[in-house]
């Protein structure tokens, strides 16, 4: 039986989904092992339950990002941290020093000229800082790099779904 | 002088009785990882990333500022000093904020190479995001505190081999902080001599040259122990 692989995108630039498409060819040996079950690559709105591999990418940023990485970890079985934004909040934690008040500020008035007010509405509330995943919910593994290289995720993935685990320390850093 | 010999890692080595156990391991081949000592400075033993294990000591020691003794046996690499050693580099990752795919120093960076080789994969602990300031006054460089480890360094590189002192630190713990002349702008500084010397000591991306931008900031450690040599020589 195919495992089922779910990719999730919180706060984050889609850099590491760029790089998971970058896998190029190697995208169908993948896809002779695990169907994609939820992602931005998958048209499914809701979380699916029984999920065995989840890559999030993202720092934990939003109402939303909370919201959405407690039902992850409760309906995946390994949960990755794919990416620096997900492994130690990157660069969405600049934000985390100044304060989420002066930060919508400067965007929403400061820096705009035309409708000045700052959304209240649709979109969700940010939370006072931008954390690493493993700062809210338990995770089993740890790919650093922004983004993390191809090869890396392939190796990574793989190693997860044949049981062989990848020595990530020696495929990618932070920052890579 | 008399010549001391010792054991490290099961080897058998020797050295004169004033070198330190990490000069003798490094001549023997054994690399000690560290990270606030470099060649041509003297060593203070702040950052703890050389701390070794003596037979009958129950402490653990900086090998950057132990000297040799007669029958030590010293151990450099056991599991409990790379699981210390993983800590204190999490621990400096998470005081500051070390953002390294933004950073000048990216792929340069002392500390991102330890953190690599060490197989630190994420920072265990609560990252603290402290508000820290950037100095850019000075017309070359630039000093950004939230790459600082407080290695001290650039203050050891200006006062022991450029003679300025324009460095120090203030502040105690967590508030410590390196400052140029009586904590005032880098770019009204009276002492310093833009001689560059601490932005090329300086392990991260705390230091560096106006007009780099991402992992665009390479160091150029070379002039340190051939300076050093030079002055021993004409002494």
């Amino acid at each position: 039986m195919k495992a089922r692989v779910a990719t999730v995108w919180l706060d984050g630039c889609s850099g590491c989904h760029m790089s998971f498409l970058d896998m190029d060819e190697r995208l169908v040996e993948l896809a002779e092992k695990a169907d994609i079950v939820y992602g931005p690559l998958a048209d499914t709105k809701e979380f699916p339950e029984n999920v065995d591999v989840t890559l999030v990418e993202g720092a934990v940023s939003s109402e939303e990002d909370l919201h959405k990485i407690l039902i992850i970890r409760k309906n995946s079985r390994i949960v990755v941290s794919l990416g620096d934004c997900a492994v130690t909040s990157n660069v969405p934690s600049m934000r985390n020093s100044v304060g989420t008040d002066a930060i919508l500020f400067r965007a929403y008035r400061e820096n705009a000229t035309h409708a000045l007010q700052i959304p209240d509405k649709v979109i969700p509330k940010l939370l006072p800082r931008a954390v690493p995943v493993h700062e809210v919910v338990k995770v089993d593994v740890f790919i650093p790099g922004c983004p993390p290289s191809a090869d890396t995720i392939f190796e990574a993935v793989m190693g997860l779904l044949t049981g062989q685990k990848a020595d990530l320390a020696s495929l990618t850093r932070f920052g890579a | 002088m008399s010549v001391k010999t010792l054991v490290i890692d099961g080897k058998d080595v020797s050295g004169n009785d004033n070198q330190t156990v990490m000069e003798v391991a490094r001549e023997n081949g054994i690399r000690i990882p560290a990270l606030c000592h470099l060649d041509g400075l003297t060593p203070v033993g702040a950052c703890r990333m050389c701390v070794i294990e003596v037979k009958g000591l129950n402490k653990l020691l900086p090998a950057c500022v132990t000297r040799i003794e007669e029958g030590m046996e010293v151990s450099t690499n056991s599991d409990r000093l790379q699981r210390y050693r993983r800590t204190i580099l999490e621990l400096l990752f998470s005081e500051r904020n070390h953002i390294c795919s933004v950073c000048v120093s990216n792929g340069h960076c002392d500390l991102q190479g330890l953190a690599a080789r060490h197989g630190v994969t994420h920072v265990s602990v609560p990252y603290r995001y402290p508000s820290c300031p950037v100095d850019a006054t000075h017309s070359r460089f630039i000093l950004d505190h939230n790459r600082c480890i407080l290695c001290t360094r650039c203050v050891r590189v200006c006062d022991e081999v450029e003679g300025a002192h324009t460095w120090d630190v203030m502040g105690r713990g967590i508030e410590a902080r390196v400052i140029t002349d009586l904590n005032q702008q880098w770019g009204t500084s009276g002492s310093c001599t833009s001689c560059s010397k601490c932005v090329h000591v300086c392990p991260t991306g705390a230091l560096s040259e106006k007009g780099k931008s991402v992992a665009e900031m390479a160091k150029h450690r070379e002039f340190l122990p051939y300076l050093k040599q030079m002055r021993e020589d004409h002494r």
